[in-house]
């Protein structure tokens, strides 16, 4: 079965003599969803304008199913549904019409494309703003409508840049459960994102690229593993003394009710023993870091 | 690939018809205005033209130049719109091969030509009896001007960076290419010099050709007006398609 996508030496360097990719290698299995990290102008738009054939390589090769996006580039075009970061519709029309345009493009008649239209924006809850001009719509309905319009054709894979930015924190939510059902369905999905959460949270392998540079790609597990150091909040049910026991990790006394801990090689249930034992009863426990946040911190030399 | 062309020229007609007070309106007014003032008021002194009187004289220039002038903004407007708001990234990341692209925008800006000219002539028939010695002459004409100066517009909107870019060839180029084209004389009352230098530009064997359409009468043949028309034609298909196949000002 062949790669969802395939990346090979693929470099691009602007007009200005800036080089945004450099000896880019990088595979996506079928099925897949996958993270591309990165920090601004680490190359993630450019990679991904240049898969979508909005940008011209400088060399190297793209192959999408198999598929060389050079000699094949109206089948990989097919194949490909891209929500890009910047919103890249005419805001004077309607959005029903750019639903229904963007199907034509790929030469979906009018009938079937009114139909799918239909479909999806009710499932990103549009359908009762669909003759209305897309300057109306709000950032959030913005992404949304973006989203339909990669969906329109129905892609094999989707790719996505920066979906959340600008969606509040319910939308997010519901965005992310369409995308996890897309992918069940099995379609191969790519993000970009500056919402670590949520690339931990959707996907299972992951790319990051530096300066140009993939300096990892491995599977969201492996990577994890990693990072061994977990900083912990930890709520306890009694009020808490106001000197705390001596213990083999580090702990320290947050309020009456809660502590934060870091814990370098000794699991959560270990610890919670031995909190037990000196009388401190733990109820809830939650992370105080994002890990997958420190581990990208750490790899891309923003700390040590 | 019908499919998406018939996309685009939908998509570019529903565009100028849903603006029509800025599109098709005001062409109507002004050409009325037009044919009020030199037509009406100052044609009676001016006597005839070419051996037929000057309200009849200026009507088919009159016509065509709003033609021209409707043909190519529509193309240079909303291409260099799409550029401006990335719309065209819709088109660039879909099947759609350049050349469909092209003619689907060419194809708009002939439309809005149609309408307007049809506008217009409708317009005019209130107030003048018009006459029309060969249909077919006047309906070649058109196109042709229309294909012509929807892919002039085409070009200018791939080079264009900002909207002054998209007003300075109408108006420093177009505008004085129009009306030095005889579309108020006939070349034949101008110097020698400048009777040669009139046909060099191209716009002289449209309104030339145009008005052989209404009144029979003209001063160049019909198949040479026609052979600089296709000529030119081909020349900025060619210059069209490089640009935008290389994605010039479109991409990087």
């Amino acid at each position: 079965m062949p790669e969802a996508l395939s990346i090979s030496n693929l470099t691009k360097t602007y007009a200005n003599d800036v080089q945004a990719l450099s000896q880019i290698n990088l595979s996506v299995e079928q099925g897949d969803f996958f993270a591309l990290l990165g920090s601004n102008g680490a190359g993630k738009t450019t990679m991904i304008g240049i898969i979508c054939s909005l940008l011209n390589k400088t060399s190297g090769e793209v192959k999408v199913l198999g598929l060389d996006q050079v000699q094949h580039l109206n089948e990989v075009k097919r194949m490909i549904g891209l929500m890009p970061q910047e919103f890249n519709f005419n805001p004077f029309e309607p959005i029903e019409e750019i639903l229904i345009n963007q199907a034509g493009y790929h030469g979906i008649n009018r009938g079937e494309a009114r139909k799918r239209a239909e479909v999806l924006l009710k499932r990103i809850e549009l359908w009762d703003k669909r003759l209305d001009m897309a300057k109306s719509l709000s950032g959030g309905m913005k992404r949304r409508l973006m989203l339909a319009r990669a969906l329109i054709h129905q892609p094999k894979i989707l790719i996505l840049d920066e979906p959340s930015a600008g969606v509040d924190v319910e939308i997010r939510r519901s965005m992310w459960a369409y995308l996890k059902e897309l992918n069940a369905q099995g379609m191969t999905i790519i993000l970009t994102t500056h919402y670590l959460e949520e690339a931990e949270l959707l996907c299972r392998n992951i790319a990051i690229l530096d300066k140009g540079k993939v300096i990892e790609q491995t599977s969201m597990k492996k990577l994890l593993a990693k990072v061994s150091q977990q900083v912990l909040i930890l709520e306890s049910v009694k009020k808490l003394p106001n000197t705390l026991p001596e213990f083999d990790f580090q702990i320290e006394r947050l309020d009456d009710h809660s502590v934060q801990v870091v814990l370098d090689k000794m699991n959560i249930s270990q610890a919670l023993n031995l909190l037990s034992l000196k009388d401190i009863e733990i109820e809830h426990v939650r992370s105080a870091q994002n890990r997958l946040e420190t581990l990208f911190l750490r790899l891309t030399s923003k700390v040590g | 690939m019908w499919i998406a062309y018939k996309t685009i020229v939908v998509k570019e007609v529903l565009r100028f018809s849903r603006i029509w007070v800025q599109t098709i309106f005001p062409p109507i007014i002004t050409t009325s205005l037009y044919l009020l003032i030199f037509g009406g008021l100052m044609g009676e002194r001016i006597g005839d033209m070419q051996g037929v009187d000057y309200l009849h004289f200026i009507i088919p220039g009159i016509i065509l130049m709003t033609v021209i002038q409707n043909a190519y903004a529509n193309t240079v407007s909303s291409f260099f719109l799409a550029k401006f708001n990335h719309s065209i990234e819709e088109l660039l990341i879909s099947p759609v091969s350049y050349w469909v692209i092209l003619l689907g925008y060419i194809s708009g800006g002939v439309v809005r030509g149609f309408t307007v000219g049809i506008g217009v002539f409708i317009a005019v028939s209130f107030f003048v009896d018009m006459q029309i010695d060969n249909g077919w002459i006047i309906f070649a004409t058109f196109l042709l001007t229309a294909i012509l100066f929807s892919l002039a517009g085409f070009i200018n909107a791939v080079f264009a960076q900002s909207f002054d870019d998209i007003s300075i060839v109408p108006t420093f180029i177009l505008m004085p290419m129009t009306y030095l084209g005889g579309m108020f004389y006939s070349i034949e009352i101008l110097p020698e010099f400048w009777q040669m230098l009139s046909k060099f530009n191209p716009i002289y064997y449209m309104v030339d050709s145009f008005r052989m359409g209404f009144l029979g009468t003209s001063t160049t043949d019909f198949s040479t007006s026609m052979a600089v028309l296709m000529s030119m034609i081909l020349a900025l298909s060619v210059v069209a398609y490089y640009l935008l196949k290389k994605g010039v000002n479109i991409k990087t």
